[in-house]
């Protein structure tokens, strides 16, 4: 039994202008206290994977297939049930720290009401524990600074109040969609850091949800590339880095601009993510493959075993052809 | 008088900011229109009672002064609607035909209206325009004069000047326009501040084009989205507000007459069993209305890709 | 928060002012004094009588007598229609009528508004959505001078349950028609502000957090959501209040119920410039207090403008 196994999710909107799917058949396990990093462009469904097994996505939202976490399935529990798993076993952060917090709440109440709810503990208590997790998270002054309100704080602190927030019930899964997107550079680097550094203190599996590979290198052990909904290839991360197989996967690697590069233009893949109105036919990628055939426009691949080291890829090409 | 989402317009003017103002997103604003069912079927009806009130006294029996003195004081009994007296609505007390009276009633109403709306609508963009362009020192006086209008019960000052300056329609829809202007400028200068940081208007500054003709070129063009959505949503207000005064009998003067003042005389003879007096009119005020705040929602929408 | 009151205190006060100078100055641009219209009186007879009531110094000398007046003993001075009383009376009989119903159609605008549309933002798309929405676009061109008539068809003509106009104190019975005729457009306005805003407010990010805290519904709703989405509300009390007091002239007419606003439109007939001005600046206090207290009600709520 694995800690989690996600398969055939599939995830599905209705919008105004016809169902929208954002995420087609994806599989992939993780086991306790591992990290794993979700990589694809924006609109490649990756954050709607993980909302799904949360169950947080929007109302005009359906989601289908398996989310098993410790063995039980979890997806599309009723709120009732799903709210006794959320914050004391699966916990989120997300992509924007500036809009995440409630700005019209003091920090001290967002915090608190997750202990006072879930621990039934008096709110006094839950302040001081609140307190104790922002001084974990290396929020200075945190005594004072619980009573402040989120726009009184730096978009990086918001992030940090966020991971505190998330730490409270001492989560085993930890999701983070695109912690880092929306702060500076050097604010990226030391919230990844806290990232690790919590990782290695908790010991829960975190799932890494991002597009910056620089970000994925040396913070999770696995990764999974996704594309147009759909799983593209999936691996070890350091196996990866060395042995990817999936043109899409190559190309997200040199584009990567690199120090040591002496070139003159950066490397782009040429062409525009798919348009998710359309009904997916063959593989989503192959518009956009210097590799494409015929079959690729018309089958969609399936994800399967590159090597023994837990390699999947979902390609038609054959893996001679794209080294 | 009118409730406007002041927030979403907002959102919108964001947007349309954003999006720049090119033909597509005009061509793209009009096939979302016409998909919006209630937004389409209300710009039919909307035209077809201003057609009604063009052609409609061709087909009129009696005119809207003349007196028929069978009907006159028992309305209730002769001045039913029929269509061999030709009183196709019926009469009113005085016995004059409430056909021809709706009709000029509608002309009236929608005048001032579009009048009101265009006093409006010129003065806030130009208004809300110079301040947002301009912003600092003079932008902050500009709109602290706006809040204290606005902080001001209008309806009691546009009473007090049709008292002072004497009761007609043009007096009525300047004042109203004059009144009503204070929301536009607003949202005009929002979406002005949004278009100021744009590279064209850079442009024009470094190519040293006078802030007049910024203004009128470059700025006020690209507001049109905004405005254009606004002003229909400002008819029906100012309707209304015409609509209030007129039931007051302080608006439109005899023989002239508007929505509101037939109201108030169908309101003010229903213990007499006369209903059709008010609901003829009233039917013409309340439609009319209807349409104008559903175009003016489809408009919103339509303008605003995002915002779905 | 206490040098945002004294700021917003800082607006309402020459606000005041310029309304009365505004007033004051068009009440005197008005071709002929309040004395001419009727058939002519002697020279001498029209002396007296402006001297009487300080019409023969110059304006601004008026003005700051007639503000000292207002000010200090919050006298409006004489009608110059009902020579026996005073400005002061006729708002002292009418000012109580008004604030009653007035009152009461405030509450209900907003006791209905604001659940009308918190329930259609949650059962989004639902029967009673629909039905919150169709009422409140109804409710919206059906503004205080429709409503009162067809009420007036409905429970005085057809039902015969409540009676057709007058106070009688301000029993019940008389109460209800005008409350309703007033209250509806407004309250259709306010459950529209705040279906949108709730709708805006549950699809943000920190709604999202929230739900991902694994919170019951019922304490996101209350701590979370019910606040934000207030605000726009609270931002439009202010020309919700104007609305209410300026729709009261319509129900004064329509019902006899006898507040300020029948003497206001009387005097508008009159042309007894006194009363009119007397009303105009009382009510315009009164709105201008009432959006500080509203604009006061915002920056407490949201602590973004807090400073």
């Amino acid at each position: 039994m694995s800690f989690l196994e996600v398969n055939n999710l599939k995830v599905e909107f209705d919008t105004a202008d016809g169902v929208v799917s954002a995420v087609n058949n994806v599989s992939f396990s993780l086991d306790e206290g591992k990290i794993l990093a979700i990589v694809g462009e924006s609109g490649s469904g990756k954050s709607q994977t993980v909302f799904a097994m949360n169950g947080l996505l929007d109302h005009n939202g359906r989601a289908s297939g398996s989310v098993k976490f410790e063995g039980k399935e979890i997806l599309n529990l009723p709120n009732s049930e799903l709210n006794l798993i959320r914050a004391q076993k699966i916990a989120m952060i997300f992509q924007d720290p500036m809009t995440s917090l409630n700005p019209y709440v003091r920090v001290s109440e967002q915090m608190a009401e997750v202990l006072v709810h879930h621990k039934g503990i008096p709110k006094s208590d839950a302040i001081q524990q609140s307190i104790n997790m922002l001084d974990a998270v290396k929020i200075p002054d945190a005594k004072n600074r619980i009573r402040m309100y989120p726009h009184e704080f730096s978009g990086g602190m918001r992030q940090r109040v966020m991971i505190a927030m998330s730490l409270l019930c001492h989560p085993k899964l930890l999701i983070a969609d695109e912690p880092t997107t929306a702060l500076d550079v050097t604010v990226q680097a030391q919230i990844m850091q806290l990232l690790a550094d919590i990782q290695k203190e908790f010991g829960m599996s975190i799932i890494l949800i991002t597009h910056d590979l620089g970000v994925v290198a040396g913070n999770s052990d696995e990764m999974l590339v996704m594309y147009g909904g759909e799983v593209m290839e999936i691996g070890k991360t350091e196996h990866l880095y060395s042995n990817a197989t999936h043109p899409y996967t190559q190309g997200l690697m040199s584009a990567v601009p690199r120090l040591d590069d002496t070139a003159d233009r950066l490397v782009t893949i040429p062409g525009n993510p798919p348009n998710m109105m359309l009904t997916p036919v063959g593989c989503p990628f192959s518009p956009r493959c210097k590799f494409a055939n015929t079959t690729c426009s018309s089958q969609t691949p399936i994800l399967s075993k590159v090597d023994n080291n837990d390699h999947y890829r979902a390609c038609h090409v054959a893996i001679e052809d794209t080294l | 008088m009118i409730a406007i989402n002041k927030k979403k317009i907002k959102v919108m003017a964001d947007n349309l900011a954003e999006s720049g103002t090119g033909r597509s997103l005009w061509k793209d604003a009009r096939i979302r229109f016409m998909q919006n069912k209630a937004a389409t079927v209300s710009l039919f009806i909307l035209a077809a009672i201003v057609a009604f009130s063009f052609i409609g006294p061709y087909f009129a029996v009696w005119s809207y002064e003349k007196i028929d003195w069978n009907a006159m004081g028992s309305a209730a009994k002769v001045g039913m609607p029929s269509i061999e007296s030709g009183h196709f609505f019926g009469t009113d007390d005085l016995g004059r035909d409430l056909y021809s009276r709706v009709i000029q009633g509608t002309q009236i109403s929608l005048m001032v209206g579009f009048l009101g709306a265009s006093v409006a609508v010129f003065v806030g963009t130009l208004y809300g325009a110079t301040s947002g362009y301009l912003g600092g020192k003079t932008d902050q006086i500009m709109m602290r004069i706006v809040d204290i209008l606005m902080s001001i019960p209008y309806m009691f000052v546009l009473i007090l000047l049709l008292v002072v300056f004497g009761r007609s329609i043009g007096m009525l829809f300047i004042g109203i326009g004059l009144l009503s202007w204070l929301d536009m400028s607003r949202i005009v200068r929002g979406q002005t501040l949004n278009l100021k940081n744009k590279e064209f208007i850079e442009a024009a500054q470094v190519t040293g084009v006078s802030d007049f003709k910024i203004i009128t070129r470059h700025i006020v063009p690209n507001l049109l989205g905004i405005v254009a959505v606004y002003a229909t949503l400002l008819v029906p207000g100012i309707i209304l507000a015409e609509s209030f005064i007129s039931f007051l009998g302080l608006g439109v003067q005899e023989p002239s007459t508007s929505w509101g003042a037939l109201i108030k005389e169908g309101a003010g003879t229903i213990r007499y069993d006369t209903e059709w007096q008010l609901l003829f009119p009233l039917a013409f005020f309340v439609v009319s209305l209807f349409c104008f705040y559903f175009i003016g929602d489809g408009l919103r929408d339509a303008l605003d890709p995002k915002d779905r | 928060m206490i040098n945002y009151i004294i700021k917003r205190i800082g607006i309402a006060i020459p606000t005041l002012l310029i309304l009365i100078a505004v007033s004051f100055y068009l009440m005197h641009a008005a071709p002929g004094g309040p004395f001419t219209s009727e058939r002519p009186l002697p020279a001498q007879v029209l002396a007296n009588i402006e001297a009487k009531y300080g019409l023969d110094q110059p304006i601004w000398r008026q003005m700051t007598n007639y503000l000292w007046g207002v000010i200090t003993e919050f006298d409006f001075g004489p009608s110059y229609k009902y020579h026996d009383r005073t400005v002061n009376e006729i708002i002292a009989q009418g000012f109580p009528i008004t604030l009653k119903y007035g009152f009461w159609s405030f509450i209900v605008a907003i006791g209905v508004g604001i659940p009308l549309g918190a329930i259609a933002a949650i059962r989004k798309n639902t029967w009673i959505d629909y039905l919150a929405v169709g009422v409140s676009i109804g409710a919206q061109v059906l503004p205080n001078f429709v409503m009162a008539p067809l009420l007036i068809i409905v429970f005085t003509l057809w039902l015969d349950w409540l009676p057709g106009g007058g106070w009688n104190g301000g029993s019940w019975q008389y109460l209800i028609m005008p409350v309703i005729a007033l209250s509806t457009s407004y309250m259709a306005s306010i459950a529209r502000i705040t279906r949108s805003s709730m709708l805006e407010v549950l699809n943000t990010n920190y709604i999202r957090t929230a739900r991902s805290k694994g919170l019951p519904t019922k304490i996101i709703f209350f701590r979370h959501v019910l606040k934000p989405s207030l605000l726009p509300v609270i931002s439009y009390l202010g020309p919700a209040f104007v609305g209410l007091i300026t729709g009261s002239v319509i129900i004064d007419m329509y019902f006899s119920t006898g507040g300020m606003g029948y003497f206001f439109v009387n005097s508008a007939f009159n042309r007894d410039y006194s009363v009119m001005m007397g009303i105009t600046i009382v009510v315009g206090g009164l709105t201008i207090l009432f959006s500080l207290i509203a604009d006061l009600l915002y920056a407490w709520v949201d602590p973004k403008i807090r400073y």
